[in-house]
């Protein structure tokens, strides 16, 4: 046992890899136990392994956690990346739900039909500028600051990172009516942990391909 | 202004009820603005109340709250009923996520074409009683304590009792084979602030009645947005 977390789920992103990106954000070290298997998910049942039968499961100081948003909770807490109030974290919440929304809308597109995937991408794009997008873009142009909540390097800011990134793999020129968020984006990614977590040979995953698809529907028995 | 939070949404379940539950739990007095028409909606999106443009929302010390679980974390945080640690926390969280995502299979079942519905309500008892609620059951078995986490009462034992209720709304013997959670039932119930909001004539709102689907299904554009 070593003590640092240790994280299993598919290998690709998924409802893991916010998590990724929190734990590379703080600069902690983890492992990785990816499911492969169908065989490897029900031993992990017998052993009751996941309190409700699902992953992402996380290893961490004693507990197996499980539920994405408590894992990612407990990660911000710990690290300091929460705020430092609760009316600070009241707002990291709210914008990280935002993000999170955002974020599922893409979550689900490698599963869909090339036909839905196209109709898909059209409601992802909409969505982001001008739903998401511009609330980010307001709050950092009214406060002027460098990271979205209290002038403090925050989860809010891992996750809208992330949630830039993801978009503009659908469409390169997302953010072009979005200054502060280019600037965002870049000031961002340049921290050194995160710089790090962009870099190839990273524990960042790729955008998910039809080998992820058929390893989650494998191991899961999940037809959809 | 009263000082008061204030909840905007439609007057029935939905996202909101959750939050209405731990309000009263907590025993603090809310007041409530409906959308009664699209209209409505739109007029709150226009003047700028809404951060993503959604319900619910809710005015709390100066802010206007939206997302549901963003407003659950505060109120918990506020009224001392999230714990008294992180790792109480953790595990409170990963309860509550629970409940949340067996709400929202049962809230989804009043949407549901009549063809999906028999299947879909097949699917709610057997998440229900092989997935979640074996394992609050085997929590409070095995710790003996009153309340789920802490031997403190906590948003985890406000969420599942308001599951507990809706399932049985579902399936009224669904706690049939929980003996520890029918217990569990008739005692938070038995909280004067719960037992207050159980009443007759209190905030909780009643089950969607299917003749409203229709307007709901309109004030949110339900399938287009």
């Amino acid at each position: 046992m070593t003590g640092i977390p240790k994280l299993c789920y598919f290998n690709g992103r998924g409802k893991m890899e916010s998590i990724r990106w929190l734990l590379a954000a703080a600069g902690v070290e983890f492992q990785e136990e990816f499911l492969e298997t169908r065989e490897q998910f029900e031993k992990l049942l017998q052993d009751g392994a996941l309190l409700f039968q699902q992953v992402p499961l996380v290893e961490i100081d004693g507990m197996k956690m499980v539920q994405t948003r408590a894992i990612l909770s407990y990660l911000a807490a710990k690290y300091n990346l929460y705020g430092k109030d609760l009316k600070e974290r009241a707002l990291i919440d709210m914008y990280v739900e935002g993000t999170t929304d955002l974020m599922g809308l893409i979550l689900m597109c490698p599963f869909l039909s090339s036909e839905e995937k196209e109709k898909q991408h059209t409601v992802i794009i909409q969505k982001a500028t001008n739903r998401y997008f511009p609330v980010y873009e307001k709050v950092l142009k009214d406060h002027r600051q460098n990271f979205l909540v209290g002038n403090q390097f925050s989860w809010a800011d891992v996750h809208l990172l992330e949630a830039i990134l993801m978009v503009e793999e659908k469409n390169s020129s997302v953010l072009s009516e979005f200054p502060q968020l280019q600037a965002f984006k870049a000031r961002i990614s340049n921290i050194p942990t995160i710089k790090k977590f962009l870099e190839p040979g990273s524990q960042r995953k790729p955008v998910p391909d039809d080998k992820y698809v058929e390893t989650v529907r494998r191991v899961l028995q999940m037809y959809f | 202004m009263s000082g008061k939070p204030k909840l905007y949404y439609f007057d029935g379940r939905g996202r909101m009820e959750t939050i209405r539950w731990l309000l009263a739990a907590a025993g603090v007095e809310f007041e409530e603005q409906f959308c009664e028409t699209r209209e409505d909606l739109l007029k709150l999106r226009q003047d700028g109340h809404l951060l993503f443009q959604q319900v619910p929302m809710v005015e709390i010390d100066g802010m206007k709250m939206v997302q549901t679980r963003a407003i659950l974390n505060y109120i918990a945080g506020k009224y001392n009923l999230y714990g008294k640690n992180l790792k109480e926390r953790a595990l409170i969280d990963m309860y509550v996520e629970a409940t949340s995502d067996l709400n929202e299979i049962i809230m989804h079942h009043p949407l549901q074409p009549p063809e999906n519905k028999a299947k879909h309500l097949a699917s709610i008892i057997e998440k229900a009683t092989m997935r979640y609620f074996p394992v609050y059951e085997k929590a409070l078995k095995d710790h003996g304590q009153d309340f789920l986490v802490g031997n403190q009462f906590s948003r985890a034992d406000v969420q599942l009792l308001e599951t507990i209720l809706m399932a049985e709304e579902c399936k009224p013997d669904i706690l049939s084979k929980f003996p520890v959670l029918q217990v569990f039932k008739a005692r938070i119930s038995n909280i004067p602030t719960i037992k207050k909001f159980l009443q007759p004539g209190s905030q909780r709102k009643l089950p969607l009645d299917a003749a409203l689907i229709p307007k709901v299904i309109s004030i949110f554009n339900i399938g287009n947005e």
